[in-house]
């Protein structure tokens, strides 16, 4: 990440650590603390068989007794103590939001990767290929962009839902929401690669590539992608906070991960059928580690955008 | 300009018939809506006497003609989940959305360009530095979290307004209208303020950067040399130079008003079309999604028609 900005290649950490960019990151403070927010969520879902006190998904460790224990408060038939409570389940509402937030960013991470891989492909072709192939893929993305991507991400969903018998619906639903969420959000990178190729294209090393008879794809794989990366890198940290919200929203609204494998947004939904009778906690732990890992993803991915734009220097 | 506007025509069309397309797809590819509405202990015969009451026996061509005839007439077929025309389910449930849909985006629009010219004017002030910060967390709120957050504050712990539904509505010639009673009222103010909020934070931020851009300009540094006063040059030469784009966005997103009160009117349970869509989405229920879907690409199409038509007529450099 460090390293997007300088010239030339950088081989230890020593000149990483000197680049403007890693300067101006030790000089934000909400760049610092977005980033150790980031980091320590995504690695306490990704260790949270480790972190976790209680497997969630293990139905031998649960105990209905337990059900509805406000946090940090012993529960009147057992004993046992939670530290954010448990649900109606029993089941320790810390360990379930870490189990969420793994299939949260999981869903997250590998919508953007094949929003981005499409994305970026397609830009690429657009901008160095132009004429008919450019008008195509651009009239797509036009026609895409005119919706909302969450509404697209829905369709996609229920289409492919339709698509798959009933009995497996529950095991795809996290790859289903991966490609919906994927498929709604590569316009963004294919426009932004288009335009940052469009002007590479013209540039020296790019004829000077074509005159020594290099392939179009080595060209374009092998030269123009490394110099169009940097706004694709803000793009995708934006992307990635805006894809843990649609997930969670779909998740949300029943149209996304299933009561088997809960993510932040199921458990929400499902937090917020207490909201009347009182059990607060179950609701409001996954929507506070939502909003913090929203809030600091999209702050990092502010802070990139200016840190990286030429204009604000 | 004319040929712009014909090409944008010709543009819009395409949209709808590729749109048109997808949705007749759906109808075809996904799934078997006689098994989805049937169940597994249906007879032959039934499953046979459904079939070609459908339709379904023809051929695609054939069917997709009737789709295209019967789209342009307004009927979208027959509800999988309800067994009742999916045009009759959708023109009872409009009017909660479109009401909904209009009030928020009323606030959006008013609460956006006033706060947006606030915090550009005061730039340096308390208040507009505070307004700024908290806008940056409402954009990364989730809408749903803002409805259950509006919710416990005003409903559960003040019991001031209402968590759910519309409250009394009074029928004016089959258009339920919760305008005319108090708690019809009453129970527009929470899911409105969800809706609109985001659309709000977003009207303002690009007025604010717009204005500030605009006040940067050489011709209101000559308005200020000539002695204007403040308020002249703010809402006389600098605020009409910030309409254009804020009239496009603003357009392009009341389109996505009536699209994101899905998640509102979920949260609420309010009675309209985006609920209906979800519940359809969750049930597989092909002719209510694919009605939906035309519907809204209709809306969506004819908002970008209008704000590009717009735009020329607000901005006399592009009439050339």
């Amino acid at each position: 990440m460090t390293n997007t900005t300088s010239s030339k290649p950088l081989s230890s950490w020593q000149q990483a650590w000197q680049s403007d960019l890693a300067w101006k990151f030790r000089h934000s403070p909400i760049a610092v603390v977005s980033l150790v927010i980031t980091v320590l969520l995504v690695l306490s879902a990704v260790f949270a068989p480790l972190v976790a006190p209680y497997n969630p998904f293990d139905p031998g460790s649960l105990n209905l007794m337990n059900g509805f224990t406000a946090p940090l408060t012993p529960n009147a038939f057992t004993g046992d103590e939670f530290l954010l409570g448990t649900d109606d389940q029993g089941r320790d509402v810390f360990s379930t939001i870490l189990y969420g937030m793994r299939i949260s960013l999981f869903v997250g991470f590998a919508a953007v990767t094949l929003g981005l891989l499409i994305g970026v492909t397609l830009g690429l072709i657009a901008g160095y290929f132009g004429g008919w192939i450019d008008a195509v893929i651009m009239r797509i993305a036009d026609v895409q962009l005119t919706f909302p991507s969450i509404l697209v991400a829905m369709l996609i969903f229920g289409v492919a839902k339709g698509f798959t018998p009933v009995e497996y619906r529950d095991e795809v639903a996290i790859w289903v929401l991966v490609i919906a969420i994927g498929l709604s959000d590569w316009v963004q990178f294919a426009r932004v690669v288009r335009g940052a190729t469009l002007v590479e294209v013209n540039k020296e090393y790019v004829q000077a590539a074509k005159l020594i008879g290099r392939s179009a794809w080595s060209i374009i794989f092998g030269h123009i992608l490394r110099n169009v990366l940097s706004p694709v890198l803000v793009i995708a940290t934006i992307s990635l906070a805006l894809a843990i919200i649609a997930e969670a929203t779909l998740s949300f609204l029943g149209a996304g991960a299933p009561p088997t494998q809960p993510s932040l947004g199921t458990l929400i939904r499902v937090g917020q059928g207490f909201l009347f009778s009182g059990e607060w906690w179950i609701l409001l732990f996954p929507s506070v580690t939502l909003l913090s890992l929203a809030l600091a993803v999209n702050l990092l991915g502010d802070w990139l955008r200016d840190a990286l734009n030429p204009k604000l220097k | 300009m004319f040929s712009f506007l014909v090409r944008r025509f010709l543009q819009a069309g395409l949209v709808l018939l590729i749109v048109g397309f997808v949705a007749f797809s759906m109808f075809n590819f996904v799934g078997d809506p006689i098994d989805n509405m049937l169940g597994q202990e249906a007879s032959q015969a039934d499953i046979e006497r459904l079939r070609s009451v459908l339709g379904l026996d023809q051929p695609f061509v054939v069917q997709y003609w009737k789709f295209l005839i019967n789209a342009l007439d307004g009927n979208f077929g027959i509800s999988y989940r309800q067994g009742r025309p999916v045009a009759e389910i959708i023109a009872e449930r409009a009017p909660a959305t479109l009401e909904l849909a209009a009030v928020s985006g009323l606030f959006a629009i008013t609460g956006g360009i006033v706060l947006g010219i606030f915090t550009a004017i005061r730039r340096e002030g308390f208040l507009a530095n505070f307004i700024m910060t908290v806008s940056l967390i409402g954009v990364s709120l989730p809408t749903f979290l803002i409805g259950i957050l509006l919710i416990y504050l005003f409903s559960v712990e003040l019991d001031w307004l209402p968590s759910f539904g519309r409250g009394e509505v009074v029928d004016i010639g089959g258009w339920s209208t919760g305008f005319l009673t108090a708690s019809g009222l009453k129970a527009l103010i929470l899911p409105s303020i969800t809706l609109g909020l985001f659309q709000m934070t977003l009207i303002m931020r690009l007025v604010r950067s717009e204005m500030l851009e605009v006040l940067r300009q050489d011709y209101i540094r000559f308005a200020r040399a000539r002695g204007l006063s403040e308020r002249a040059i703010n809402f006389r030469h600098a605020l009409k130079n910030t309409l254009v784009p804020v009239i496009t966005v603003t357009g392009l997103q009341l389109g996505s008003i009536i699209a994101f009160a899905i998640i509102t009117e979920t949260v609420f349970q309010w009675p309209g079309v985006g609920l209906l869509f979800i519940n359809a989405v969750q049930f597989v229920d092909i002719p209510v999604m694919a009605a939906y879907l035309i519907l809204i690409s209709v809306m969506f199409v004819a908002i970008n028609l209008l704000v590009d038509v717009l735009y020329v007529a607000i901005d006399p450099r592009l009439r050339s």
